[in-house]
């Protein structure tokens, strides 16, 4: 049933087709020719017009052949007829079909004679079929033929009848046959789908050909024909079309309106702006200097302008002399090394030649930094000092011109076995007291060098102290806890007994003295022998003992923190010992007696203080601001001290100035461990651990308002260092300006 | 009780200076924004004196602005036009966003643009200013006109920086004004002189860079649009100063020559005008067309005393800077393949030199390599086929070390295959004490125009130099000796003492004395050493340490100089060594 549906509505849409084709006959019959290659296309008609064409019909007249075919499936005959008589009414035609199909197929013969005479009158209807790829006669569509390979027949007619295949099928030598035979062989075309051979016709072989080439089909069709132009510039009098304008175009749009509203306020609203105008003088130079004025640059006047990029030495170029190439061991330093730490940010290259001189990797890093350079770097404006060094050394006199001082190592004075700690010249410059760390005393005669006696006392000698008195000779000996007042007898007999007076003056006085911390004993046999007359017995051990300028009074120091018996005052007339200091005010490092007046200078770690002996009060306090204090001298004017101390400086007081240091000398570059005044001539000498002495020139001007004139004239060496320990101790002769020094090197020196 | 108590960081230093990201604040800018106004504006950060009292008492690291900075920068208008384009960005992206294509298209007809002019104008008040500052400008633009079309910047960019650079190049060999060239390992720098400026550049080599990635593009651009528009405003009034048009028209005499039938091969039309420029080998037209420039004579003014000598210096010295801008008239140069066409041809045309090359290296080349009248033909390779008799087969470096050494130096050492004579620094000026090497001196000699002396008188010039060194040395060690001799003094009394001490007779034998020859001078100079080091003792402890410092550095410098001294002579050693060798096999 459904077969039959599809089949009544295709028949229908034929007609209706037909129909309309009718109308147009007329027009068409010109086109005849046309509407014959459009058959040509349909080669699906072709066998079936041969097959029945066979015997009579030629083959040119494509109408019949279409028609025959739709005979030959024998389906519509009864449509065929009613077309030919016009429709009458196409409904009733479907319920015949059924009815009528029997009979047809026996009047076939019949009908299709009949059919012969309506096609003169009907070949027009179907000139126009343009369906040309339905396939009419076989209606398994477009299927690959072989599926039939296996059936006797190829497929179904419109009416659902098979379509049989040929009966004999050609074979090889047939076709051989053929070939050979017939001449329009080369024309022949097999078609699979009815399994029939067509022959081309002439005008189908010359179509053929001439698709082949790219032409149109039609012969007499011009390609390029003038084209008319419908619509063109030129104003026509009538309208193209005849229809009258819409109401519309005559009524203003409201949408329009609302659009052009909408953009007006847009525009009133400035959130359109006009189209730009492209500014051209971006990118367009002119001379922008052309009148420089002066008020712009007032502005700049907090500018610091980029420092440039140093220009490059001979180390970047591509072929450097040869020094300055790096060596293994400097390249090698040089990647070791963090990138800001290089001196010189790449390896310089030689190159034999320009042309082998590669790009530099770092090229653009370095624009780039020197970029962030210019606008990341804080600048600060820094005064270069451009100072020639010459200028910065203060302009002091000459030495030549302040002679004398001592210029040369003159003496050497050997014996001691062990560092000498301490020396002292004797008042009338004859003679040096030396005492050493080997247990022994020795006295030298300066201008000899000669030792002249030699007194074994047993323990290190800290401390040798003449008297200055020149009257009397006697010499203080502080070893241990004991000080010993030993009599030399190295002077004239008026001396020496005087001396010996002084000392036994006392010992009536002595037992008056109670049982004290000090406890005085005078020196039997071999020590009275040795010209030892006093020991003086201490609680503690003494480090320093000092005279005072008339020779009668005597200072002990023991340096110790924890008590307040640090210093002893003896009266060796009087054999009588007293501690000055009811309280500790630190350790006690040195102290002095003031030259004329009745003053005593202690000098303690960080300071020194200076009592009145008379008022029995403290009168001033001088900071040192060293470290600590290693030794002190006073100047004979008494109102200059100078203190070395143990972190290399030297510190120098105006007593009448200030409590501060006027000067800090730091001439020397490790401890200094003794000071010194000249006696008569503007003289002071520091010894340190670095084994040299500096002798130094002190003018000091009677005039308040002068400051005095330091002037540093001598450095004398010939101490060596020994045990870290270089010179031990100073002190200048008491006429001459020569100085002694006694050194680790267990040898004493005069300089001259 | 008078008063209100001040308040800390109210006034004084603390209110001058502020900090980064509140002066970012302050103009409601983003950082890059900032930053980029910073570049463009040229403010930069100050480091101020007293970096607690600014930071409020806090010692954290930061960066401080001057305040009076950030609010000139308040009134600038591009900041407008900064805020403008975020607003344009914003729209964009927005547009893009619902695809409204239309709109997309409108808002980019209306990109906000700006313009640096004023900017320009502002920060170099003067033309001078403008020049003393152009050296980064230049060095910027040449670096960017190398670039390839990489993305790393926009094209038109690239365009202009190469346009300017040319320009700029067209305008020192129009004015002569190039001074000292240097090949470095890091490309060829250039100093030129112009209008009394003395300008460094360095153009890297012709290869492809390799772009770094821990580089900000972006802050280079910045910087490059600055550049670009200052080193136009400069090359326009440079050119006019030399009476040349801008935009550079080639001499229209010149310009017949180079036109050629095949220049379609090189560029196209619109680009082919700027290569003719960019080959550096034609002049360029004049707004006024004089034949000869006229020597400007310096004017005599009746001058008394002292002046007369500085004056024939600056005479003398201006003579030898004309006869240096004439260094290769007359010369004509032929440039082969191989070497780097640009910077020579540059040089050279700088120097008033004729030069050609291969018409397929590059557009106007003005004669052919069989030209007969050709003097130097500069070649880089070691040896070459072909060779014309009446001209020099150079190495490139001769013409830069000419132009270094201000004369024409002798051919021979520059020959094919020769090894090159080293490349001296023209930029390095020896002082006294300074390390001078060999090759320096020579051409100082050739300069005063002394003939170029023997190997011998070389050799022995630099043993004199070594012998002064060791005399130096020699001063060093005088103490040390004297002491030494004080030492063996004292061993030998140990000695005579150990024996003594033993209880041996002493050996008494008088040896004969030997006369000290006393030296007068080196007593003077000793004493005065002597003197010094006293001096020194006393300074102050502030001057002593600026002096130690100042001593340090000198002391520094002579090792330096010694060790390059030292080295260049082991060097030497080791060269004469093996020919040595090579001359007995």
């Amino acid at each position: 049933m459904e077969g039959s549906s599809g089949n009544m509505r295709s028949s229908e849409q034929r007609e209706e087709m037909k129909k309309i084709r009718e109308k147009t006959v007329k027009k068409r019959s010109k086109q005849k020719e046309e509407e014959d290659q459009d058959q040509i296309f349909n080669f699906n008609y072709k066998p079936a017009e041969e097959e029945e064409d066979e015997e009579d019909e030629d083959l040119s007249d494509s109408e019949d052949s279409v028609y025959s075919g739709l005979e030959d499936s024998g389906s519509d005959s009864e449509d065929d007829e009613k077309e030919g008589s016009g429709d009458i009414n196409d409904d009733d035609d479907d319920d015949d079909d059924d009815r009528k199909v029997e009979s047809e197929q026996i009047q076939q013969t019949e009908e299709r004679k009949r059919k012969e005479e309506e096609e003169e009158g009907v070949t027009d209807e179907y000139e126009h079929d343009s369906s040309d790829e339905e396939d009419i006669r076989n209606t398994v569509g477009n299927i690959p033929m072989e599926w039939y390979r296996d059936f006797p027949h190829i497929g179904y007619d419109l009416d659902g009848k098979k379509i049989y295949k040929p009966i004999r099928n050609k074979d090889e030598l047939d076709d051989f046959l053929d070939k050979m035979e017939n001449p329009d062989y080369w024309r022949t075309v097999h078609d699979k789908q009815t399994g029939s051979d067509i022959v081309l016709s002439d005008e189908q072989v010359e179509l053929v050909n001439r698709l082949q080439r790219g032409q149109f089909g039609e012969v007499n069709f011009n390609e390029y024909q003038p084209s008319v132009e419908f619509f063109s510039r030129d104003v026509m009098i009538h309208p193209v079309t005849n229809r009258p304008a819409d109401k519309r175009s005559f009524i203003p749009s409201l949408i329009e309106k609302e659009k052009v509203s909408k953009l007006v306020h847009a525009i009133k609203m400035g959130w359109i702006k006009p189209r730009r105008v492209e500014d051209d003088s971006r990118g367009r130079y002119y001379d922008l200097w052309a009148s420089e004025d002066s008020s712009i640059l007032a502005k700049h006047r907090m500018h610091l302008p980029a420092p440039k990029i140093p220009l490059p030495g001979h180390q970047e170029s591509y072929n450097p002399p040869p020094e300055y190439l790096f060596t293994d061991e400097e390249r090698a330093l040089w990647e070791q090394q963090d990138p800001s730490d290089r001196k010189l940010p790449y390896i310089p290259m030689k190159f034999s030649s320009l042309r082998q001189v590669p790009a530099f990797p770092r090229f653009i890093h370095e624009r780039f930094e020197r970029c962030l350079d210019l606008y990341l770097c804080p600048r600060q404006r820094k005064m270069r000092v451009n100072v020639n060094p010459e200028d910065l050394i203060p302009k002091l006199p000459k030495p030549k011109d302040l002679q004398p001082f001592p210029t040369t190592q003159s003496l050497v004075y050997r014996g001691h076995s062990s560092l000498v700690r301490s020396i002292s010249v004797s008042p009338s410059g004859q003679w040096l007291a030396s005492g050493s760390d080997d247990g022994s005393v020795r006295f030298w005669e300066v201008c000899s060098s000669r030792c002249v006696k030699t007194v074994q006392v047993g323990r290190a000698v800290k401390n040798v102290a003449w008297n200055p008195n020149p009257s009397v000779c006697l010499l203080a000996v502080a070893l241990d806890s004991v000080v010993l007042i030993l009599s030399p007898s190295l002077a004239d007999r008026q001396v020496v007994s005087s001396s010996e007076r002084l000392l036994s003056g006392e010992q009536e006085v002595e037992p008056t003295e109670g049982a004290g911390p000090v406890i005085w004993s005078e020196a039997e046999g071999e020590e009275l022998n040795q010209g030892i007359r006093l020991k003086i017995q201490h609680p503690k051990a003494v480090h320093q003992v000092v005279w005072h300028a008339k020779g009668d009074y005597l200072a002990s120091v023991m340096p110790d923190h924890s008590s307040h018996l640090q210093v002893f005052i003896h009266q060796v007339s009087r054999r009588r010992s007293q501690n000055p200091f009811r309280r500790n005010k630190g350790l006690v490092q040195c102290v002095s007696f003031h030259p004329v007046r009745p003053y005593f200078f202690v000098a303690t770690q960080r300071s020194v203080r200076i009592y009145n002996l008379v008022k029995q009060e403290m009168t001033k306090k001088l900071q040192a601001n060293s470290k600590w204090i290693s030794s002190m001298a006073v100047h004979p004017g008494g109102d200059h001290v100078i203190c070395g101390s143990y972190d290399c400086r030297l510190s120098w007081f105006d007593l009448d100035l200030s409590t501060k240091p006027y000067k800090m000398l730091r001439h020397h570059k490790k401890a200094v461990r003794g000071v010194a005044y000249h006696r008569a001539y503007p003289l002071f000498a520091s010894a340190s651990d670095d084994g040299s002495v500096i002798v130094c020139h002190g003018t000091v001007y009677n005039d308040l308002l002068q400051n005095p004139l330091i002037v540093p004239v001598k450095v004398l060496r010939g101490h060596v260092i020994t045990h870290d320990l270089g010179v031990l101790d100073v002190t200048f002769h008491p006429t001459q300006p020569w100085i002694f020094s006694s050194g680790a090197d267990a040898t004493i020196r005069l300089f001259t | 009780m008078g008063g209100l108590q001040k308040k800390k960081f109210e006034r004084g230093s603390a209110t001058n200076y502020i900090t980064r990201n509140k002066a970012r604040k302050k103009l409601q800018l983003s950082l890059p924004d900032f930053r980029r106004l910073c570049i463009l504006k040229g403010i930069y950060p100050h480091e101020p004196k007293h970096k607690k009292k600014v930071n409020k008492g806090s010692t954290a690291p930061r960066t401080f602005y001057l305040l009076k900075d950030i609010r000139f920068l308040l009134h600038e208008p591009i900041v407008g036009k900064f805020r403008d384009y975020k607003v344009f960005v914003r729209k964009l992206k927005r547009a893009y966003g619902k695809t409204e294509y239309s709109a997309v298209e409108r808002l980019r007809e209306n990109k906000p643009t700006y313009k640096l002019d004023h900017i320009i104008k502002e920060r170099y008040p003067t033309f001078i200013d403008a020049l003393r500052d152009i050296e980064d400008a230049l060095c910027m633009s040449f670096l960017f006109s190398t670039f390839a079309r990489t993305g790393k910047c926009h094209v038109q960019t690239i365009q202009l920086c190469r346009r300017l650079t040319v320009e700029w190049m067209n305008y020192v060999i129009a004015a002569r004004a190039l001074r000292k060239v240097f090949i470095s390992i890091k490309g060829i720098y250039y100093q030129a002189e112009v209008m009394g400026q003395l300008i460094t550049w360095l153009v890297p080599y012709q290869f492809s860079h390799d772009h770094p990635t821990d580089v900000d593009y972006r802050v280079m651009a910045t910087f490059t649009e600055l550049y670009t528009t200052l080193l136009g405003f400069v090359n326009f009034r440079l050119y006019h100063s030399l009476n040349l048009l801008y935009p550079p028209k080639l001499d229209i005499k010149a310009e017949s020559e180079l036109k050629e039938e095949n220049e379609d091969d090189y560029a196209m039309n619109s680009e082919c005008y700027l290569e003719k420029l960019s080959a550096l080998s034609a002049s360029l037209s004049r707004v006024v067309s004089t034949a000869e420039e006229e020597e400007a004579e310096l004017d005599q003014f009746p001058i008394e005393g002292d002046d007369i000598e500085k004056m024939e210096a600056r005479e003398k010295e201006h003579k030898q800077q004309e006869d240096q801008k004439k260094l290769f008239e007359g010369l004509k140069f032929y440039l082969s393949r191989e070497v780097p066409r640009e910077s020579l041809a540059f040089v050279i045309r700088c120097f008033g030199g004729e030069v050609s090359w291969d018409k397929s290296v590059c557009i106007g080349s003005t004669y052919e390599v069989t030209d007969e009248t050709i003097t130097h033909q500069i070649v880089d390779r070691p040896n070459i086929d072909k060779q014309y008799i009446n001209r020099y087969y150079i190495q490139p470096q001769w013409v830069y070390d000419c132009v270094n050494a201000k004369i024409p130096l002798p051919v021979e050492d520059y020959f094919l295959g020769v090894t090159l004579p080293p490349h001296l620094s023209p930029f390095v000026e020896e002082k006294e004490g300074d390390y001078v090497p060999p090759e320096k001196v020579k051409i100082m000699a050739l300069q005063r125009g002394e003939k170029p002396a023997h190997e011998q008188e070389e050799d022995d010039e630099e043993e004199e130099e070594e012998e002064e060194e060791e005399d130096d040395d020699d001063n060093d060690d005088d103490d040390e000796e004297k002491d030494e001799e004080e030492e063996a003094d004292e061993k030998n009394l140990k000695k005579m003492e150990e024996q003594r001490s033993q209880g041996k007779s002493l050996q008494v034998k008088v040896t004969p004395g030997k006369v000290k020859v006393e030296n007068s001078a080196r007593l003077e100079q000793e004493e005065k050493a002597e003197e010094k080091r006293l001096a020194i003792m006393m300074m102050k402890k502030k001057e002593k340490y600026l002096y130690d410092k100042i001593m340090f550095g000198k002391k520094r410098k002579t090792r330096e100089a010694n060790k390059l001294a030292a080295k260049r002579k082991a060097h030497d050693d080791a060269e004469k060594a093996k020919k040595k060798r090579k001359t007995r096999k």
